[in-house]
């Protein structure tokens, strides 16, 4: 190439350039789909599930308190029964009680995958939990409705379905989550931590306890909450073992329903428009919100720990 | 760090109608966000000579270099001004094809980043996407870069054997041949053999001395007898200034700057 | 007691602790395979389902869910490899970038039954594909999406800046030098992330049951012209994968067998499942050792 060659490509666009522009415009779109999507589900549900309120005038509050769930009939005030407070309360124990059962699970495998045995963590544990993680929902319903139930109505009484059944299969499902989760903020625990602790003569649970996990109580509370998360929005699995009872739960072995075992249940039995369906779409907008909620926590306590 | 009077200078001005320039800067700047790292700098490099850029670290010579083909635009919130004369076009113009102008001013980096790909593929891949198909010229081009960054020797029976297995020397060597494949006008070394042993450093040297017939090096060195053995030129950066300028016999016999006096005879730096 | 004595009690229940949990696995898988595998034989898994009597196959539900995997993936890895790069790569750190995030985060977190139900208000009610093939695919795309753009933004974020500046050194345009440099050299973790991701939308039944639909129409496997309305591959009839009809013959319980054909079905799908973990490992390590000529991953 000569000189005024040269200068002529230089003042071109070249093919390299052309070919920039139309990654940009290619990448920028899959963004743009993704984003789209995420605004569309917030529009949709939303615009269906506050139809209840504005459309059909019923009021937030009695939906939210109500404990009679029968949108085809009215009460002794005309207005349509739609309590979701029993698939509310469903919902919350569940998770709750799932919770309070895995952390304490998780937090003994984790400090054993970080502390004790790390090559026997990494070995074992770390691929059963990945595993653990990738069985199905609905299989782990089919364990709960073939293995769990029969036990729960066995030990405790009555059919078996319920919120402790529902709890069980929910503490295998989140257990793996959050183990992994913990194990994570136990191996962000500066090392040198725990070798100060070990040279002034603790023991190596005396180092645990005091040292490692009061430095990770953030990072171990976001996995909980993560967990509960999770465990909100599961549906098949709690569906298959709860009962299905819009009920108030007075106990832990009557059959009871969640936010999510009422959506699977009922969302092809009812019209759409109608105000039965309606009140199911506001139920969809609360499973919505909810990880929003518990995203919120989780940035929350994320900040706290880091200005400590 | 002492202090120097920076208004204490010596530039030689190379562009004066006696020689071929290839490439020079005036008045360049270069800022990340708030923080000017170069503060005006202004040097012609002559055509088929080596020049070497030298100075303490954070002296922004690598700063400096890596503006001369535009490398600074991709990170973010930093800016460049000033002219950079090529061929009589100002390269940091707006107007100026980037991509185009890199294939004439390419660059070796401190680090060797060989492709993950065969020794082949390396050298050729480039040259495929600029539209060379030939088989028997990207073949050619392979054989030919690769005697003359001085691999060719070591690796003719593993072209198509994973670049990343190669030893880091031969990694960087590989790393020039792949330059040189593009045929550029000037090649930028931004301290090609600061991860090397002294052996594959000899042989990086050799390598430049070579290309020293066909190319216009700019090169950036924290090693000065590398800069005594290879470079023509030298200049001394000193906190985002060249403070001299001048042919590397006299830089290292005679400075006239005592920053560089200094820098050279290994009081700081 | 002591501090010595207290450290073995704690040693003690963390070993049971992590050997509760390994026992929970082997259990689960045992239990599913032990009572499932004696019922899986070459009729089972070719066979037609019944909706009343025992001796029911899973063929058709079968040939759905892999169906469904195939075109929810042709769909979601080119879009979330394209929008992994504009994160990796083009994104400015700003604002709206940070929103964009959020956005993928949520979408990531939001429960897969909600995703269900907006498939089927959207896909099969507002575009009127009604329960089908096509309904699935796009709502199992949605679920899918963030978690493969997270793996694909992760994966580039892994190699080096220097590779890019590699390429850029070599008047390389950023799009060609992610598209022929980063991205092959990021294929493992890409590569493990897709197949993880299959994985997952292999097993999912809740954002199915309202978008592909909880009935299989007859088909005629030997007229596989996509328009044609019994052909398998008719993107708009409706479709019931493996994992739908595992939940829906346990709740609505109206087969005899219902419990041998979940817990034959449930094999099948854990198989699989177990099939593309290992898989990822293997591909992962594989294409690693290929690209960079090194033979064990360490």
């Amino acid at each position: 190439m000569n000189n005024d060659e040269i200068r002529a490509s230089l003042l071109k666009r070249s093919r390299a350039s052309k070919n920039e522009l139309f990654g940009k415009i290619i990448s920028g779109l899959c963004i743009a789909i993704i984003v789209a999507v995420v605004v569309s589900i917030f529009y949709f549900v939303a615009s269906k599930g506050l139809a209840t309120f504005f459309h059909d005038k019923v009021n937030l509050w009695k939906f939210l308190t109500g404990t009679i769930w029968n949108p085809s009939t009215t009460d002794a005030q005309g207005h349509p029964q739609v309590g979701a407070l029993p698939m509310i309360i469903g919902s919350f124990a569940v998770t709750f009680l799932a919770a309070i059962v895995a952390t304490p699970f998780a937090i003994g495998a984790a400090v054993f995958m970080t502390e004790i045995s790390p090559r026997i963590g990494r070995k074992v544990l770390q691929p059963v939990i990945e595993l653990l993680v990738g069985i199905p929902s609905v299989v782990y319903g089919f364990i709960g409705l073939s293995v769990v139930v029969p036990f729960v109505r066995h030990t405790f009484g009555g059919s078996g379905f319920g919120i402790l059944s529902g709890t069980f299969v929910l503490f295998v499902m989140i257990l793996p989550t959050v183990t992994s989760m913990t194990v994570d903020a136990l191996n962000s625990v500066p090392r040198n931590y725990r070798e100060a602790s070990l040279a002034l003569g603790a023991t190596r649970w005396q180092t645990i306890y005091k040292v490692v996990l009061r430095a990770s109580v953030s990072g171990i509370i976001t996995a909980v909450v993560f967990g509960m998360s999770r465990a909100f929005g599961e549906a098949l699995a709690v569906q298959m073992v709860i009962g299905n009872a819009m009920l108030l739960p007075s106990n832990l072995i009557s059959p009871a329903s969640t936010l999510t075992s009422v959506l699977t249940m009922g969302m092809g039995n009812s019209v759409m428009g109608s105000l039965s369906n309606n009140a199911l779409w506001s139920l969809a907008l609360l499973l919505l919100i909810m990880p929003l909620i518990f995203n919120i926590i989780i940035r929350w306590i994320g900040k706290r720990g880091a200005m400590h | 760090m002492q202090e120097y009077d920076k208004s204490e200078r010596y530039l030689k001005d190379l562009d004066d109608g006696k020689r071929e320039i290839a490439l020079s800067t005036d008045d360049l700047h270069v800022s990340y966000g708030t923080h000017e790292a170069i503060h005006g700098v202004s040097l012609a490099f002559e055509r088929f000579k080596i020049t070497a850029l030298i100075g303490a670290s954070g002296s922004g010579k690598s700063t400096y270099l890596r503006s001369l083909n535009r490398m600074n635009d991709n990170i973010a919130g930093t800016k460049v001004t000033g002219k950079i004369m090529y061929r009589g076009l100002d390269i940091n113009g707006n107007n100026i094809d980037v991509y185009e102008m890199r294939k004439h001013i390419g660059m070796v980096f401190q680090q060797p980043n060989p492709f993950a790909k065969s020794i082949y593929e390396n050298i050729t891949f480039a040259l495929k996407r600029h539209g060379e198909k030939r088989k028997d010229v990207l073949d050619e081009t392979v054989e030919r870069t690769l005697k003359q960054a001085g691999l060719w020797k070591q690796v003719k029976d593993d072209l198509h054997q994973s670049a990343l297995a190669l030893s880091g020397g031969q990694q960087q060597r590989l790393c020039i041949a792949r330059a040189i494949a593009m045929k550029p006008d000037i090649l930028l070394l931004d301290e090609p053999a600061s991860v090397l042993d002294p052996v594959s450093t000899a042989t990086v040297e050799d390598t430049l001395m070579e290309l020293k017939k066909d190319y216009t090096i700019v090169i950036v060195t924290h090693n000065m007898q590398q800069a005594g053995r290879i470079s023509d030129y030298t200049a001394f950066f000193h906190l985002g200034d060249a403070l001299e300028y001048d042919e590397t016999r006299k830089i290292f016999t005679r400075p006239k700057i005592k920053a560089t006096e200094d820098y050279v005879s290994g009081h700081f730096g | 007691m002591n501090a010595r004595k207290w450290d073995k009690v704690a040693t003690t229940i963390l070993y049971l602790i992590s050997i509760f949990i390994i026992f929970v696995l082997a259990f689960l898988l045992l239990y599913i395979l032990v009572s499932g595998l004696p019922n899986v034989s070459w009729h089972f898994i070719t066979g037609r389902s019944s909706s009343f009597q025992a001796g029911g196959g899973i063929g058709i539900q079968l040939f759905n869910s892999i169906y469904l995997l195939v075109l929810a993936m042709l769909i979601s890895v080119p879009l979330s490899v394209g929008a992994g790069i504009y994160l990796s790569e083009y994104a400015p750190k700003n604002w709206l970038t940070n929103l964009v995030r959020n956005a993928i985060e949520i979408l990531s977190s939001l429960p897969s039954v909600v995703v269900g139900l907006f498939g089927f208000l959207v896909f099969s009610i507002n575009m009127k594909f009604g329960f089908s093939i096509l309904s699935g695919a796009l709502a199992l795309t949605v679920f899918n999406l963030p978690l493969l753009t997270r793996k694909v933004e992760d994966s580039l974020q892994s190699i080096h800046y220097t590779q890019r500046e590699a390429g850029y050194a070599l008047g390389l345009s950023r799009w060609e030098t992610v598209i022929h440099v980063v991205v092959p050299a990021a294929l493992p973790g890409i590569i493990t992330g897709m197949i993880l991701g299959m994985g997952r939308i292999f097993g999912e039944a809740a954002a199915l049951i309202y978008t592909a639909g909880q009935s299989s129409p007859p088909l005629d496997f030997s007229n596989w012209n996509p328009l044609y309305i019994a052909s398998p591959l008719n993107p708009l009839r409706s479709a019931e994968t493996l994992a739908v009809h595992i939940w829906k013959i346990n709740s609505e319980g109206i087969i005899p067998d219902a419990t041998k054909v979940s817990a034959a079905s449930s094999a099948i799908l854990v198989l699989f499942v177990l099939l593309l973990n290992f898989a990822a490992r293997y591909v992962g390590n594989r294409l690693y050792g290929r690209l960079t000529g090194v033979k064990e991953r360490k």
